[in-house]
């Protein structure tokens, strides 16, 4: 490990020591926070009762959807886009300020339209990220150098061919940036929406803790969450880097 | 080229416009009203006090919000920026802690702050301040090295090298990272507002919401749309002349 990153694990350490330490002596109350290591202990617990099983599933299933979703629609999209200059420009407004709005007030209107269950968040969770998947397409398709393009069209390939055989591969490292993005947006949308109105669900049993009082389960889920998040932003930030910097060596 | 944006403008509206009254005429009036219904219905809601009063409620959290966001997050970045070791520790973290979906944190914010404006504008903050501080961190750090040895070499003082040849210099980065910050701090005002309030326009929203009001729903994203849309807008074009001249001067 390099030197910097042994500082940062220093750094991270001390923190939950600190945070360890302020909530045992007494200067957190045990009502605003409990320390970590009762955080991991309840959450080992819940898991190994197999009590929270089930809406980490359900949650699980729904942002893989609304991912797989986003990443497959912003793709199409970005690249039906790129390929018409005029309605870029004039789609582009849109896109710079689209996460300006807090999209997921939508999610009301569609649980009223397909009702309460897994449909709304996962096209919530879709809206969200659709979005950051495109503009990385288009980002990424700039970049791809025109004689690609040119090439493609000497082997006389069809659009589908040579999207997926020219642009898909050429613009990969973006594409990977914009799949981190909607993995990221959609996860929040799903676990806001699972707060705002559902029946099931990590954000809806951690909203029910927290209605409850019961600050054990509360911090434990939150743990899980915040733990998987992070792991998985940062293997994707980690390939990102690696497939920037050996495109960059080309 | 002013005309052609014009038009451009206009038929985003139009398109906008279009398809609402399409998703309007599908899912019908109690899922989604018509842009004319909401458009009166929002007029309605400018003409009342009660709107004002939450909408000046929202407006004050932001302010705060945005001054912690922006001051902070320029304070860390450049605090960071200037040793190159803390930055590479700081970098990483940095891009963690951006991507974690604060809104998970309701609870804890909730339990820390309580309920009103303190909650709402650590939550917006909270959101606004990490792109601010990673936008100004990359500024610092890709400044052509030759500037930082000219103001050795005229023995400029720190506090002088800062504000006359690093802060000018990441001007560019920096202003993306406000906007950036920006969109990012209201919405994590409005989230918060949502959870953590009992005035302001995202509690309007959420009531809207649990009383189902549809017409009040879409007029206030309307209007959260229009007011972030414009200022996102005037910021990226102060964005865009600043990286122009930039490269020009490079």
């Amino acid at each position: 490990m390099s030197k910097a990153g042994w500082i940062r694990l220093v750094i991270v350490i001390a923190f939950f020591g600190a945070l360890e330490i302020m909530c045992r002596i007494g200067w957190i109350d045990r009502l605003t926070m409990i320390p970590p290591t009762e955080m991991a202990e309840a959450l080992w617990s819940m898991l190994l009762a197999g009590s929270i099983t089930e809406d980490v599933l359900y949650s699980l299933r729904n942002t893989v959807a609304a991912v797989a979703l986003s990443v497959l629609a912003g793709f199409v999209c970005g690249v039906i886009v790129h390929a018409l200059p005029r309605l870029r420009r004039i789609l582009d407004p849109l896109f710079a300020s689209y996460y300006a709005v807090p999209v997921f007030v939508f999610y009301p209107l569609l649980v009223v339209i397909f009702g309460i269950n897994a449909t709304p968040l996962i096209l919530i969770g879709a809206m969200f990220g659709i979005v950051a998947m495109l503009i990385s397409t288009l980002t990424g398709l700039d970049r791809v150098p025109r004689v690609m393009f040119k090439s493609a069209r000497m082997f006389q390939l069809d659009p589908l061919r040579s999207a997926l055989l020219i642009k898909l591969p050429s613009a990969a490292p973006h594409l990977i940036t914009g799949v981190k993005l909607a993995v990221v947006y959609s996860v929040i949308a799903v676990v806001a929406g699972e707060f705002i109105l559902s029946s099931k669900g990590i954000g809806h049993r951690i909203a029910y803790a927290y209605n409850d009082f019961d600050s054990r389960t509360m911090y434990g889920l939150l743990l899980l969450l915040l733990t998987a998040v992070t792991v998985v932003t940062m293997s994707l930030h980690m390939w990102e880097h690696r497939l920037h910097s050996r495109w960059a060596k080309q | 080229m002013m005309k052609h944006r014009a038009i451009d403008y206009v038929l985003l509206v139009v398109g906008l416009l279009v398809v609402w009254q399409i998703c309007h005429e599908l899912v019908g009036e109690y899922a989604l009203t018509s842009p004319l219904a909401t458009f009166a219905y929002a007029a309605k809601e400018l003409g009342d006090a009660h709107f004002w009063n939450n909408a000046g409620a929202s407006a004050l959290a932001l302010l705060y919000a945005l001054i912690i966001a922006m001051v902070g997050g320029l304070a860390i970045g450049l605090a960071l920026g200037l040793n190159r070791l803390a930055g590479d520790v700081a970098d990483p973290m940095l891009i963690t802690l951006f991507s974690v979906p604060k809104v998970t944190l309701y609870p804890v914010i909730l339990l820390v702050f309580g309920l009103g404006l303190s909650a709402k504008v650590a939550f917006g903050a909270l959101h606004g301040i990490f792109p601010v501080a990673i936008f100004t961190l990359n500024g610092i750090r890709k400044i052509n090295p030759i500037y930082v040895k000219a103001s050795r070499s005229l023995n400029l003082s720190r506090s002088r090298t800062i504000f006359t040849v690093l802060l000018p210099a990441a001007l560019p980065e920096i202003v993306s990272g406000l906007r950036v910050g920006f969109a990012a701090t209201i919405l994590g005002t409005l989230i918060g507002e949502m959870f953590a309030a009992t005035e302001g326009l995202g509690f309007m929203l959420i009531k809207a919401i649990d009383e189902n009001n549809v017409e009040l729903l879409m007029s206030l994203t309307l209007f959260l749309f229009l007011v972030a849309a414009t200022a996102n807008g005037i910021l990226l074009a102060i964005d865009h002349r600043l990286h122009r001249r930039s490269a020009a001067a490079a």
